[in-house]
């Protein structure tokens, strides 16, 4: 006893002493050996205790978003976007299948890239992200209530929908920039044609405030380059939009020596706001399309698909003053605007420096005409006029920057594996760190918006190797978190990551925290085939179509036991989970059935289709561990042949 | 040595047979075979009440509700509303003409309290880990544990208006 009262006092004592160490740290800011063993401390969530960061990686080849917590990085969560998920039945179910329609026909799979948390006044509110798909160009917007994917628009006119998917200070909109020029409208023509015929379009697709429905206000029909990255402007800058290229040599070939010939490729510099006013007072062509438009109603559970016709399309030149280009060296991938909005980075990736342009220059600029040519048109500003400075880094391959808010500018670099701590305004490096390996993206939480929460950047890297245990030749990538507190990054910890995360999103948990639903609401269910009590469970035939209206709640299905169902008969099983608390969903599942389980929360309807090939007699089962009596929770449909007389009938308990 | 342990093991089974005899006098569980129709359930035979029969008027449970006290008359709209709602959120396991997943709420006037039928509406995991009587039901009821419909307290008290109709 005794002993044990010592050993407390000790470990309280070293508490004490760590803790004010961790003091100190944040004064000098001197990160020393000893305290590596507060590393530990600093990404350690007790049990029962809670992240202060939400973190949303996008999945890349997943087509997903996974929603993790800093600093722990554990996983919370993969929502389903653009890729079908057998664990809810997103993309399986009769309800979601629509989600993944697109003007191909049912795309299942889609490379997701770069999330966005919605934005009033340009601070993180909590209320949408958005991610796009690269593959098959669609933009996805995701409830941060639910935390399901609500709504998915896909862009016409696009290939590779790569700049995208940010959003301007208010969420006015959210761009979608080609990253393949293709021919506008597609057409049969020769490939080595592409110079001068292919074109990109960057397309403005409006949220609406309430809701955030995305539509397509217009689509800006710009020269063939490779439209790689994008940032909106901030503060002064708002209203503009700046995209990075490449290829700008427009080669059609051999892109990985043919579109690195030119020393400077472009930011173009996009005064949306003009051309808004432009569209809005009737100009821009509009041309026939076809794309997709899915919506997935709460109240009802279910998502609709729509095909568009048209879309809006200006020509940069019809709207004078709007279009510039600035000059920026070595096939710049990543491009970031500080949190004042007055400094563009350009990371020009084959480069050592990073190129950062002035807006403030760039206005003086354009005002006082000085234009070093054109191209297709579109003026050319001069390198010299608008840039502010050059960060000489001393690393290799920049690619992307996000901001802690405090004057600071943090950079990854890809080929040398780092992230470099800079300041805005004086261009000095003021600290590297390595990563492991191979950077791609990083994240601060807030760290691309007005006002980044600059406590720990989260580093997305490309290469794992010998960080984990080896489990064969595919690895989950890593991620390594840092503390930027102080003057020196400090790393803490090395994290899986799912899929490939291009970008990630993070925000304060408290944003989101409160208004994180719960369950659905029964009586606000307008599913078309919900039970909303179990005296309403029933089958019903229409011809070869049987519709089973179920419920379900801890531990039965009503009704469980089903009879007439006949070889050949297409079976609805349109389940409602009763249920009206916390955590507790059912799921579903059918013997042999040629599709995935159905995971149905608390007051939802979903709705699996069955196809019976075989006579006999056929369980189906709840898959979510639901109470002490889950293993009893299960059913029986008898299957007939074909020409079989036995009469529909279904029952529970008798 | 042989007939030693012959004897024990006989001695062991007549213990176990006569020990089962004396307590149980359910019908046999008979495996492969339907039960007859007609057979009239038979009342385990038990000093202890099952807790679905057992009054407990004077115990209110645990939980918000410590005070509550019904008007001589009823209420009318309530009962409308209640009857909904228990539709809507309690039929899945509550029957009013039979047991079912959970007790008949027939009569539950006549043996529990109105504070405890509220309080086990609106948080029976609460009720069944502190309150005997539901702790009881817990096991008559083979562990099926009642839901939480999350209701607010007015809606608790609709249905509990509506179970004052059923009789």
């Amino acid at each position: 006893m005794k002993k044990y009262k010592f050993q407390l006092l000790s470990l309280l004592g070293a508490t004490l002493f760590l803790t004010s160490c961790g003091n100190n740290n944040g004064q000098s800011g001197k990160s020393s050996g000893a305290l590596n063993s507060s590393a530990a401390e600093k990404v350690y969530v007790a049990p029962g205790e809670h992240d202060e960061f939400y973190a949303f990686m996008s999945g890349g080849y997943s087509g997903n978003l996974t929603v993790y917590g800093l600093p722990s990085g554990r996983m919370f969560k993969e929502i389903p976007v653009f890729s079908q998920f057998p664990t809810s039945g997103y993309g399986y179910s009769e309800e979601t299948k629509p989600m993944l329609n697109t003007s191909h026909g049912f795309v299942p799979w889609d490379d997701a890239h770069h999330p966005d948390i919605s934005q009033t006044a340009g601070e993180l509110d909590g209320r949408w992200i958005f991610i796009n798909g690269n593959n098959t160009p669609r933009i996805a917007r995701i409830s941060l209530s639910t935390f399901e994917t609500e709504e998915i628009i896909e862009v016409p006119n696009s290939a590779g929908n790569h700049s995208s998917s940010f959003v301007t200070e208010n969420s006015e909109y959210v761009v979608a920039g080609t990253r393949f020029s293709v021919p506008i409208p597609q057409r049969d023509m020769p490939i080595n044609e592409y110079k001068g015929n292919f074109q990109g379009a960057l397309s403005f697709i409006s949220v609406e405030p309430e809701h955030g429905h995305m539509d397509i206000k217009f689509q800006l029909i710009m020269p063939g380059f490779n439209y790689d990255l994008a940032h909106p402007g901030r503060g002064k800058s708002h209203g503009w939009f700046f995209f990075t290229t490449y290829n700008t040599e427009e080669a059609n070939s051999l892109q990985e020596v043919n579109a690195s010939q030119n020393d400077k490729d472009f930011i173009a510099a996009i005064n949306w706001k003009k051309v808004e006013e432009y569209v809005n007072n009737g100009g821009g062509t509009k041309v026939p399309a076809n794309y997709a438009h899915n919506v997935y109603d709460e109240s009802t559970h279910m998502a609709t698909s729509t095909m568009k016709k048209e879309v809006l399309t200006v020509n940069p030149l019809d709207v004078p003053g709007a279009v510039f280009f600035l000059p920026t060296p070595k096939s710049p991938h990543g491009c970031d605007v500080d949190p004042t909005g007055n400094y563009i980075i350009g990371n020009g990736k084959l480069s050592a420096d990073l190129t950062v342009h002035s807006f403030d220059n760039m206005i003086a600029a354009i005002e006082g005409k000085k234009f070093d040519g054109e191209a297709y048109g579109i003026p050319i500003l001069k390198f010299e006029d608008v840039l502010a400075g050059t960060v000489k880094s001393g690393g290799l391959g920049p690619l992307h920057t996000e901001f802690d808010g405090k004057g600071n500018a943090y950079t990854t670099f890809f080929i040398s594996s780092e992230v470099v701590k800079w300041e805005l305004g004086t261009w000095e490096v003021k600290d590297r760190q390595p990563t492991y390996y191979s950077v791609g993206h990083l994240m601060i939480p807030g760290g691309n918006s007005k006002k980044p929460f600059g406590k720990y950047v989260v580093a997305m890297n490309k290469i794992t190797k010998d960080r984990y245990l080896p489990v064969g030749p595919e690895m989950e990538h890593s991620a390594q978190i840092y503390d930027i507190s102080g003057e020196k990054m400090e790393l803490l910890y090395d994290f899986p990551t799912h899929g490939e995360p291009h970008y990630a999103a993070g925000c304060p948990a408290d944003l989101l925290k409160p208004k994180a639903k719960k369950f659905y609401r029964l009586d606000e269910n307008k599913h078309p085939y919900a039970v909303l009590s179990p005296d309403q469970a029933r089958v019903e035939r229409k011809g070869k179509e049987v519709h089973i209206y179920m419920s379900t709640i801890r531990s039965h299905f009503t009704p469980d036991n089903i009879e007439g169902i006949k070889v050949g008969d297409k079976v609805y099983f349109h389940i409602t989970n009763h249920e009206q608390d916390f955590d507790v969903p059912h799921g579903f599942s059918m013997i042999g059935q040629n599709t995935s389980e159905l995971l149905i929360m608390p007051g939802q309807t979903k709705t699996s289709l069955w196809e019976p090939k075989q006579v006999g007699v056929w369980p189906f089962y709840c898959t979510d561990f639901c109470s002490a009596l889950h293993q009893e929770m299960q059913g029986y449909v008898r299957v007939s042949p074909a020409n079989s007389n036995i009469e529909l009938s279904w029952s529970l308990g008798d | 040595m042989k007939t030693i342990q012959r004897l024990a093991l006989l001695f062991t089974l007549g213990f176990l047979i006569s020990c089962g005899g004396k307590e149980e006098k359910k019908e046999r569980v008979n495996y492969g075979k339907k039960p007859k129709v007609e057979t009239k359930k038979e009342e385990p035979k038990s000093d202890v009440v099952p807790a679905s029969k057992r009054i407990t008027l004077d115990n209110k449970g645990v939980g918000k509700i410590k005070n509550l006290e019904l008007s001589a008359t009823i209420d009318n709209a309530m009962v409308e509303r209640g009857a909904a709602l228990f539709k809507t959120n309690c039929t899945a396991c509550h029957k009013t003409n039979k047991r079912f997943i959970g007790p008949n709420p027939t009569g539950i006037m006549e043996r529990r309290s109105p504070e405890w039928i509220m309080n086990m509406i609106l948080d029976p995991k609460l009720m069944t880990e502190e309150d005997q009587c539901a702790k009881d039901l817990l096991i008559e009821f083979n562990g099926a544990a009642m839901a939480n419909q999350n209701l607010t307290e007015q809606q608790a008290r609709d249905i509990l208006e509506y179970f004052r109709t059923l009789k």
